[in-house]
């Protein structure tokens, strides 16, 4: 596809239909996130990005002969990584034998909150989300600073 | 806008509907699906659909791109802040046990702020890139 406007408004409808699958796939927390961000938030910002550069871009029409290389390359990378991964739902994988089944069972008496995401994201990896929360902010003064909306406000 | 009667009375009806919303996903985090990022989202999602439809000038007036950056630090800090206290309350940092006499009501008060402040500082950090972008001249 070569307008920019339909790739965004693609990219939105791409991002609602995850956040269906995210609902069929029992994730209703993820599907809310995807939902607002994917869908709503990022084709705003997508927009406004193309109302400030969009005038000006010319696409480049020639075949790119690494790019293509190193998307290959890459994908199969990708691919050639799930190999070693553990069986889809496993029950003895790695990740579902750690910590998931303290939080699981005991989370409701430790932390008292009946959604379990909220307990694990707020409460157990409070560190991870005021992280988050840091990158951000960061993002809010790198845009500040690279779109010069800082500089406005001292004149 | 003028042209557009349907997008501003549509606009009218749903804009309510989407803050109010936003106030159920963060306060209501503990018990149904959100928490205080999907909150901030959709809080700010409904400023910028007003934006959209009645221009970037009656939106500011609304909420300034300086209140938007004002509110993203007081978000983070207040974050940061609830850690702090409780290291003030004899705990560790970002210990929520020590917030109140009970355990459980202090997990309750620590995850409510901290989701108040991470809700605080999405909705202004997006609506401020928002405005940044909107704003931004060659």
């Amino acid at each position: 596809m070569r307008n920019i406007f339909g790739v965004i408004i693609m990219g939105g409808m791409y991002s609602l239909i995850s956040a269906i699958l995210f609902v069929v796939l029992d994730a209703v927390d993820v599907a809310f996130t995807e939902a607002a961000v994917g869908a709503g938030i990022s084709t705003v910002l997508f927009l406004s990005a193309f109302s400030i550069t969009g005038k000006h871009h010319e696409l480049q029409r020639k075949n790119h002969l690494p790019a293509l290389l190193v998307v290959i390359t890459t994908g199969a990378a990708l691919i050639y990584s799930t190999l070693d991964m553990p069986a889809f739902s496993d029950p003895q994988a790695p990740i579902h034998v750690h910590v998931a089944p303290h939080y699981i069972e005991e989370s409701y008496a430790e932390i008292g909150v009946p959604n379990l995401v909220t307990s694990v994201l707020a409460s157990y990896r409070s560190f991870d989300t005021l992280g988050e929360v840091t990158v951000v902010f960061t993002a809010l003064i790198a845009v500040l600073l690279l779109l010069g909306a800082i500089r406005e406000d001292e004149q | 806008m003028k042209k557009n009667p349907i997008l501003r009375e549509t606009s009218h009806l749903l804009i309510p509907t989407i803050l109010l919303f936003a106030l159920y996903v963060q306060f209501h985090g503990d018990y149904g699906p959100g928490g205080g990022f999907q909150a901030g989202v959709i809080f700010a999602s409904a400023i910028i659909l007003y934006a959209l439809l009645h221009g970037v000038k009656k939106a500011e007036q609304v909420v300034s791109l300086n209140l938007a950056k004002f509110c993203a630090a007081c978000g983070l800090l207040l974050y940061a802040g609830v850690g702090v206290f409780g290291i003030l309350l004899g705990g560790n940092y970002l210990d929520f046990n020590v917030l109140a006499h009970d355990p459980i009501h202090g997990q309750h008060w620590g995850i409510l702020l901290i989701e108040l402040g991470v809700g605080l500082t999405v909705a202004s950090v997006i609506l401020a890139i928002f405005y940044a972008f909107t704003k931004f001249e060659k």
